[in-house]
């Protein structure tokens, strides 16, 4: 009889689900076009950027430099400056965003005191930019060390730069796990909130509580089909970032699965907790909106690095659920680490799942009001 | 049998009393109306009753079952129909009915018995979507749903307001029958007029209970002399008339007035001569005998 009553309430939530076309559009459509369109349009990746060279050297190892730049892709020389003063007004005028100042006597600085500077500078008015042409600078230039080295030279060009694993600083290695984090909170978290409130707010939560069912049969067979549909959506995302973007898939696909349901249910509970606190639709929309997707974007590593945030805001994100879910999933599916590189993540995200369901239990009303 | 007992129940919103020391019994098997206007305080009666909310004082059982500490055992024995419609706009008719079934963990077929006389008219319709039927078709599939799992006791919000007159017929003929199945039904209202449908009713005003007695009981107990008046102008000649030294009080009644004489001895005669005196067109005084609305006004101004 438990079981029965249970399927009904499932049932009945499928129904409303594959009723309403609005419903519809956000769970089965939008995962495939925010997919498509962080893939093509807002890609991360820049071609040809304009950058200023200030060469004082001009030897053969600033010119050979230079080529390099031009032939990666990534860079296109614009403005050959004269004076430290040219890569202010270039900058001023938008001519490029990036400049390199190579330091006088190259050559002869590497051959003889075995180590050379070499200034990059940023635009730092587009952050985001600055940071990636910053890396793409960086990376031709370590690069480039590699290459004179094997000529003989003791090469020390100071410039710490660690990109493993990406060295072509793709963009899908960090869209996909970052749309798969917007995705899975959009659909649980919010559409499992909103299923809720909408539930209060249209009166039938005063009948479903006056039944006999338990609050957690009510919360369970509602949130159930979005588990589902969750899931459904990751396994097509990890699909298309594999076939369309050709993100790796390097890792162990039982413990990526395993760490992506788990998410799910922490962005469930998420739901859950909010639909507890709202209650109307509209509110639960804006909590999910302000609280959950804005600091989803900004603060857990998905376009902004980290490492760039002011203090705070580095410590905000340490307690945002998709910071560790991103950390865990690109250490699965990119680097291909196995459960010892991630055990940190997964018990932290396991910890969150039990504050968030604890405080929703404690706040579930058996009353109106 | 008492099948729900309220006991000076208070409840209030802030600063707003909803209820102040409400109490009354309902017989098992009786049909009970809580007759009050908008803003009495029967919704939140109801939702008490209904293990909704607590109150903060005073108690109620549903079949000797208190509301708030086993609310468990009360909400299996209930059948609530809220008042606003609360159904699934999404969801057919036959889909909202067994889906409530399920709930309860029973089937439609199983106490087909109990709501075949509602079902039947909305049977043509099962494959339709709930948002879409008309107020009086949602209605009864909203009893429907509160019925299907066999209540013993059924509350039933204001199920009429909002309803066409025919419906509104239909449905009382409705719960009339649903009584002589044996449910205790209690049902508010602010229609006065569905008050003498009731076996028993209770009135209601700002939170407190004015009277609880049958139709006729509390129309019986009217202490005075009541009389219809056609005059011209009603309106204008009220204040007129409610300064009458003969005139306990005056309103107005439809398209007449009601006149409660403040002592035994005016008769229509006596009452047409001082109102013409006093400058009013008189077309007619008769002595009517009170209805439920004449009972709540007077006892309103009791209080």
């Amino acid at each position: 009889m438990k079981r029965s009553r249970f399927t009904d309430f499932v049932t009945k939530e499928y129904k409303h689900i594959w009723r309403d076309p609005r419903t519809l559009l956000i769970v089965i459509i939008m995962p495939v076009l925010q997919m498509l369109i962080f893939g093509y349009v807002v890609s991360n990746e820049i071609k040809n950027a304009d950058v200023v060279i200030y060469d004082q050297s001009n030897d053969y190892l600033t010119n050979r430099l230079t080529q390099k730049l031009n032939a990666s892709g990534y860079f296109r020389t614009r403005v050959l400056a004269r004076k430290a003063s040219d890569i202010g007004s270039a900058f001023r005028r938008g001519d490029a965003k990036i400049a390199l100042v190579y330091p006088p006597n190259f050559a002869q600085n590497i051959k003889r005191l075995g180590h050379v500077n070499i200034q990059i500078i940023t635009d730092a008015s587009e952050p985001n930019t600055a940071s990636i042409l910053d890396s793409y600078a960086r990376a031709v230039i370590t690069s480039f060390m590699g290459e004179i080295s094997g000529l003989g030279f003791s090469s020390s060009i100071n410039i710490e730069t660690q990109m493993l694993y990406n060295k072509e600083m793709k963009a899908a290695f960090m869209f996909v796990p970052g749309t798969m984090v917007l995705i899975l909170m959009l659909i649980t978290a919010m559409m499992t909130s909103i299923s809720i409130t909408k539930e209060k707010e249209l009166g039938t939560m005063e009948i479903l509580l006056v039944s006999p069912l338990k609050p957690s049969q009510i919360i369970i067979g509602k949130v159930l089909p979005y588990v589902a549909l969750a899931f459904f959506n990751s396994l097509v995302i990890l699909l298309m970032g594999y076939t369309v973007f050709g993100l790796p898939l390097r890792g162990n696909l039982a413990l990526l699965l395993g760490v992506v349901f788990l998410f799910i249910i922490l962005a469930l509970s998420l739901g859950i907790l909010i639909s507890t606190l709202s209650k109307t639709q509209q509110v639960a929309m804006f909590m999910s909106m302000f609280a959950l997707m804005l600091p989803t974007i900004l603060l857990s590593g998905f376009i902004f690095p980290i490492e760039n945030m002011p203090k705070v805001l580095q410590w905000l994100s340490l307690i945002m659920p998709p910071r560790w879910f991103l950390s865990a999933l690109k250490t699965i599916m990119i680097k291909g680490q196995g459960l010892w590189y991630v055990w940190k993540e997964i018990l932290i995200l396991t910890g969150m799942i039990v504050v968030f369901l604890t405080i929703s239990v404690k706040k579930f009303n058996i009353r109106l009001s | 049998m008492e099948k729900i007992s309220v006991n000076s129940i208070s409840k209030s919103y802030g600063n707003v009393e909803a209820l102040k020391g409400v109490s009354f019994n309902v017989d098992g098997g009786e049909l009970f109306g809580l007759i009050g206007p908008d803003g009495a305080g029967k919704t939140t009666l109801m939702r008490i009753i209904t293990t909704l909310l607590l109150p903060d004082s005073g108690n109620a059982k549903v079949c000797g079952y208190d509301v708030a500490n086993e609310y468990k055992k009360v909400r299996t024995l209930l059948g609530y129909m809220p008042g606003r419609f609360s159904l699934y706009q999404d969801l057919s008719v036959e889909e909202n009915l067994n889906f409530f079934a399920g709930v309860f963990g029973t089937t439609v077929q199983e106490n087909y018995d109990l709501i075949k006389n509602i079902y039947y008219k909305l049977e043509p319709f099962k494959k339709r979507r709930a948002g879409k039927l008309s107020g009086g078709m949602k209605q009864k599939l909203a009893l429907s749903c509160a019925l299907v799992h066999k209540p013993e006791v059924l509350v039933l919000d204001e199920p009429t307001t909002g309803v066409d007159a025919v419906s509104r017929k239909e449905f009382w003929d409705l719960l009339k029958e649903l009584k002589m199945q044996g449910i205790t039904i209690i049902v508010s209202t602010a229609y006065m007029d569905e008050a003498s449908l009731c076996d028993r009713i209770a009135l209601i005003q700002n939170g407190k209970i004015l009277g609880v007695n049958t139709p006729t009981g509390i129309i019986n107990a009217f202490p005075y002399k009541l009389f219809s008046i056609e005059c011209e102008k009603p309106t204008h000649a009220l204040e007129n008339i409610r300064s009458l030294s003969i005139c306990k009080n005056a309103y107005l009644f439809g398209n007449s007035l009601h006149f409660v004489s403040n002592n035994e001895e005016n008769s229509p005669e006596i009452i047409a001569k001082t109102l013409e005196e006093s400058g009013v067109k008189v077309d007619s005084v008769n002595e009517v005998s009170p209805e439920i609305e004449d009972c709540f006004i007077e006892r309103m101004q009791r209080q």
